[in-house]
Order: structure tokens, then C-alpha cells, then sequence
């Protein structure tokens, strides 16, 4: 695979912890390159080597074996003055938010700033359309113990943009927080994204943070990486085990019917899915196979995906994605899809 | 004993007492705070350096100068502090030039205080959350700035606790020393009580004791937990 512009770069990188009870091998053979502006997610089960994946990208954990590189320079290589100030553009956002508890929110985000050296004036003053950005100019003076879990999420977020950084990453940022709050979440790194051009890491073990914003994904698997590549290729066609779990975490999905043409449909938040089912066949007359699903019922709405085969007769098909395009809150696309 | 309910004696102690308290009070404040900032400032570094040097600490020390420092405190802590008040003796007077007297009782306070303070300080790091440290780190914070502006100020509340309890020991070691040529309200127990049978100063000097412990204690809680952003 060969790119023009890499933002980060992962050349065989390799992790063995040693404990006590021998070594651990958490990754092995890495090879990773994000490109600027990408949002680039990583899926895994627990345990896969995640989290030790993106604290290799900081180097917050030394790989043990290969090089990573940031902007055209190999961090390994680094002194650790060097290092710092490459860490600087590298942020960084935890599932447990890691705010300094005894400071307000605004100091927080003035950390930062603080210690690369910026006045506090001018820190201030960034910290304040910071806020601004992230949606609550109203808590520069709380402190973190009296903000909800989203809030706290924006609040890290304000203070990993506040050395105007050229990566986010996000490790697990969205798995202490519920499903509506999850979302607000993603839109806002999906925002800061698009307007500031930051890259960005996520991340997680929910198909559903993929699908929502990452353009690419690598799938994670025992420490090395089972599949890469762009996301709808990855969940239309999952060539591996572990992305097929990952995919069908209910088993393989059934296949009643033969159907030529396939769709994904995103529910986002509208009244069930049920009905779109039924109205389909009581509106259009026609019926649609339904060949995996992965849907909640969060509140009396809808989150989720799920995979429709389309009847085999053109006309019909047009006429059923002509219908379920029309739906509020749903969002569908073809994909790719094979029948074994 | 009889003599406490003799009205002689209570109007005799009562003189004393009004001669001699605001001194011994006085005194025993003095050296108390004089010896808590001392015993500070070499136990707070000391404390910070036994978390940061360790192997998995954010700077990482050799092993034998953390072996040594650990060893150091271990002893200094394990050492009666009546003993290591007279073994202190010569040093004192090296210092101050004497051994008795209020001044005195500093030096001594301030060995057996600062080991005993930086473990209070140790603890009271220890508890500060690995992912906020590690927060700072993937911001670019050096080792220098974790400490002042991320594990102390997190730490606060439980360093104004253990601030408080290093205060009451130390006061409580002052009045120890007292009893050996130091001053304050200790050297009025004991002078009064234990040399001159006058059991009624004896316990009005121990009352006075047991009252500032009191207070420096309700003081001391109150602004930990006024301190402490966790909660409201
Ligand atoms: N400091 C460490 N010492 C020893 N082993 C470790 C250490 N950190 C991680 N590991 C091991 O490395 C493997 C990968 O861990 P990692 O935390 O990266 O997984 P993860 O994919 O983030 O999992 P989760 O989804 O549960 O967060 C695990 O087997 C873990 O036990
Ligand atoms: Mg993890």
C-alpha cells in the first residue's frame, strides 16, 4: 500500500511486554499508514491490542520492535525533548476522560497551552472559543465532578485541540457514555474533523462508532491486524474471522432468499425499525429479505444497522429503495455482498 | 492527689498558669509550625522523588538511590524519637550553638518529622490517577511539570490531611521534648506536674494540648475538604 501523504506511519511495530508470568505479545508485525484529514478507526475484541496500539503511536508505550513515524519523522528515533514537542500535535482523548479533578474546566483546557509555554492571557482567550466550539461556553468555571459524561468528553476534547494538534486520538471515548450522547460525541470529532482537518484515531470495539464516521478501519485481532482498508469494503465483505465477528457478532447472517442487490440501512435515532419492515411490504408490496441486523431499541428509537436483500426484480427493488430513502432517520447505501 | 481540691493550691496554680501560659503556648506553636515547615521542606521532594523515581514512575531513578532513600527513611522512622532526640544533641548544638531551650527542640522535631512526612506524601501522590498522568504525558508535559501542576495540585486535598496529621505529631512530639529541656507546654507539664507536684498545671497543660490538637485537627479537615473539587 502506497500513499502519498501519511500522517502517522506504523513500519512493523511490534509490543512483548514482559510480566511476571512471562511475556506477553501484544502486537506484532503493525503495518498502519493513516493518511492526513482520514478518519481511521481501529476495531478489536478486548484484549486485542488496541489501546496499546494507539499508546505505541505516542509512544506512551515503547513498541518493542519496528518505527513509527508522524509528519515525515520517525518518532522513534527521537530525543525526548523532540518527543515532547511532536506530542504536542499528536492529542489525545480517554474513555475516562482524565481531567485534572481539582481544576475547572477552563484551567483544564488551559493546560495545555500552560505548559508549552503560551501566556496565560492569549491561553485563556483560546480556551474560551475552545469552549465555544465543543458547546458549552457556560462551564468554563465548574469543575469536572459536576459535569455529566458527555460534558466531561467535550471538555477533554477542548483541551486535546488546545496545542492545535494535526491528530486526535481517541481511545475508547465514547464507551462510557450512552448511545445519544455517543452520537453528539462522534458528530463533534466528525465536525472538527471536516473543519479543522484534524486526522483522526478512534478507537473502539462498537461496529456502530465505525460505521458512523471512520472512512477506514483496521480490525484488530490477537495483536496483529486481520483486515484494513475502507470501511464499507471491510463490512460489506469481511474476508476473516475476526472481522466476521466483528460484522455478525450474532453468527452468520441468514440467507433465505437469493438476492442480487443489497442494502445497508443506518437507522439514526427515528421511531423503530419494525414498521419500515412491514410498511415495505404494505406500502410498496414489496418484500425484502432481511440478512443481518445489529439494532437497538434505545428509548422507543431505533439505533443500528441492518442488511436488506433487495428483490431480485429491478423495478421492485428501485421502488423499495426509492421508499426507504424517503424515511427520516435512516440512512441507506448498496454494498457489495456475497452469499456463501 | 488531695491537694487538687485544696483552694491553696488552685489559687498558687492558677497564678503560675497565668504567668506561664501564653509562653508555653507560644513557644509550642512556634516550634510546632517552624519544625512542620522544615520537616516539609525536605520530606515533600523526598515524598515526590520516592513516587517519581520509582521504576514505572514518570522519571525513573536508579535502583540503589532508591534503595538508599527508602532505607534512610525506614531507619530515621524506626528510631524511638526520645532517643533520636538525644542523638541529635550534638548536631543541635552544632547548629544553634545550644541544646536546651525552645530553639532546640527544632532540630530534633525536624529529624524525626521528615521521613514520617514523606511518606505521608507519598501516599498522598500515590493516590493521583495513572490516566490523568497520563494525560499530561501525551500532551508533552515534562516529569518537572507532572509533579507541580498535575500530581501535586491533584493531590491537595490529601496533602492539607496529611499536613494536619504531621502538625498534631509533630506538636505531640514537641511536648515530648519538652520534657527534656525544650520549652512550650510540654516543659510546663512536665516541670510543674512531674518536678514540682503541682498536678493541677500538670493537666491544665494537657488540657491545652488536647484543645489545639483540636482545633488544628477540625482546621486542618475542614479545609481538606473545602479544598476537594471531587465533591460539592
Ligand atoms: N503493561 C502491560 N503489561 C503486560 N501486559 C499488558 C500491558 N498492557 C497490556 N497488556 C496486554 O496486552 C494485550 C493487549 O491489551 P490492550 O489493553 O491493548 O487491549 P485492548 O484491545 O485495548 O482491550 P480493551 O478493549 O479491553 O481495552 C492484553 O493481552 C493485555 O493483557
Ligand atoms: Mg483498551
Amino acid at each position: 500500500m502506497s500513499r502519498d501523504n501519511p500522517i502517522i506511519e506504523l513500519r512493523g511495530v511490534g509490543k512483548t511486554f514482559q510480566s511476571s508470568d512471562g511475556e506477553v505479545v501484544a502486537l506484532k508485525d503493525i503495518n498502519i499508514s493513516i493518511d492526513e484529514g482520514d478518519i481511521f478507526g481501529v476495531i478489536g475484541m478486548s484484549g486485542a491490542g488496541k489501546s496499546t496500539l494507539v499508546r505505541c503511536v505516542n509512544l506512551l508505550e515503547r513498541p518493542t520492535e519496528g518505527s513509527v513515524w508522524f509528519d515525515g519523522q520517525e518518532l522513534t528515533g527521537m530525543s525526548p525533548r523532540e518527543l515532547r514537542n511532536a506530542r504536542r500535535s499528536i492529542s489525545m482523548i480517554f474513555q475516562q476522560f482524565n481531567l485534572l479533578m481539582q481544576s475547572t474546566c477552563l484551567k483544564n483546557i488551559c493546560f495545555p497551552m500552560e505548559i508549552a509555554g503560551i501566556k496565560a492571557a492569549d491561553a485563556k482567550k483560546r480556551a474560551e472559543e475552545l469552549l465555544e466550539i465543543v458547546g458549552l461556553p457556560d462551564k468554563a468555571n465548574a469543575y469536572p465532578a459536576q459535569l455529566s459524561g458527555g460534558q466531561k468528553q467535550r471538555i477533554a476534547i477542548a483541551r486535546a485541540l488546545a496545542s492545535d494538534p494535526k491528530v486526535l486520538m481517541c481511545d475508547e471515548a465514547t464507551s462510557a457514555l450512552d448511545p445519544t450522547t455517543t452520537r453528539s460525541i462522534l458528530e463533534l470529532i466528525k465536525d472538527i474533523n471536516k473543519r479543522l482537518g484534524i486526522t483522526a484515531i478512534i478507537i473502539t470495539h462498537e461496529m456502530s462508532v465505525i460505521e458512523e464516521i471512520c472512512s477506514r478501519v483496521a480490525i484488530l485481532d490477537g495483536g496483529h491486524v486481520a483486515e484494513i482498508g475502507r470501511v464499507e469494503e471491510i463490512f460489506s465483505n469481511p474476508q476473516t474471522e475476526a472481522a466476521k465477528k466483528l460484522v455478525y457478532p450474532n453468527g452468520s447472517p441468514v440467507t433465505h432468499l437469493k438476492s442480487e442487490r443489497v442494502v445497508r440501512i443506518a437507522f439514526n435515532g427515528g421511531t423503530s425499525y419494525d414498521p419500515l419492515i412491514a410498511s415495505l411490504a404494505i406500502d410498496c408490496g414489496v418484500k425484502v429479505n432481511i440478512l443481518g441486523a445489529d439494532t437497538r431499541n434505545v428509548g422507543g428509537k431505533a439505533f443500528g444497522t441492518m442488511l436488506i436483500g433487495l428483490p431480485n426484480d429491478n423495478d421492485a427493488a428501485e421502488k423499495a429503495l426509492a421508499y426507504i430513502r424517503r424515511q427520516k432517520d435512516i440512512s441507506c447505501e448498496e454494498v457489495e455482498y456475497s452469499h456463501d | 492527689m488531695t491537694e487538687l481540691f485544696t483552694s491553696p493550691a488552685w489559687t498558687e496554680a492558677l497564678l503560675i498558669l497565668k504567668s506561664e501560659t501564653l509562653t508555653a503556648i507560644w513557644e509550642t506553636l512556634y516550634s510546632t509550625v517552624l519544625a512542620t515547615a522544615f520537616a516539609y521542606l525536605i520530606g515533600l521532594p523526598l515524598g515526590v522523588l520516592l513516587v517519581t523515581g520509582e521504576t514505572d514512575g514518570i522519571r525513573p531513578l536508579p535502583k540503589p538511590l532508591m534503595a538508599v532513600m527508602n532505607f534512610v527513611v525506614n531507619i530515621l522512622r524506626s528510631v524511638p524519637f526520645l532517643i533520636l532526640m538525644i542523638v541529635a544533641i550534638p548536631l543541635t548544638r552544632a547548629i544553634l550553638g545550644t541544646a536546651i531551650g525552645t530553639k532546640a527542640m527544632i532540630p530534633p522535631l525536624v529529624f524525626a518529622a521528615f521521613p514520617f512526612v514523606s511518606r505521608l506524601v507519598e501516599t498522598s501522590l500515590r493516590e493521583t490517577d495513572k490516566g490523568v498522568i497520563e494525560a499530561a504525558q501525551s500532551m508533552g508535559a515534562t516529569p518537572f511539570q507532572i509533579v507541580y501542576k498535575v500530581m501535586l495540585p491533584e493531590a491537595k486535598p490529601s496533602l492539607i490531611s496529611g499536613a494536619t496529621t504531621a502538625f498534631i505529631t509533630i506538636l505531640g512530639y514537641g511536648a515530648m521534648a519538652g520534657a527534656i529541656g525544650g520549652g512550650g507546654l510540654g516543659n510546663l507539664a512536665i516541670t510543674y506536674g512531674y518536678y514540682k507536684f503541682k498536678a493541677i498545671i500538670m493537666w491544665a497543660a494537657v488540657i491545652m494540648i488536647v484543645i489545639l490538637v483540636q482545633i488544628f485537627q477540625s482546621v486542618g479537615t475542614r479545609l481538606a475538604v473545602k479544598s476537594d473539587k471531587r465533591i460539592n
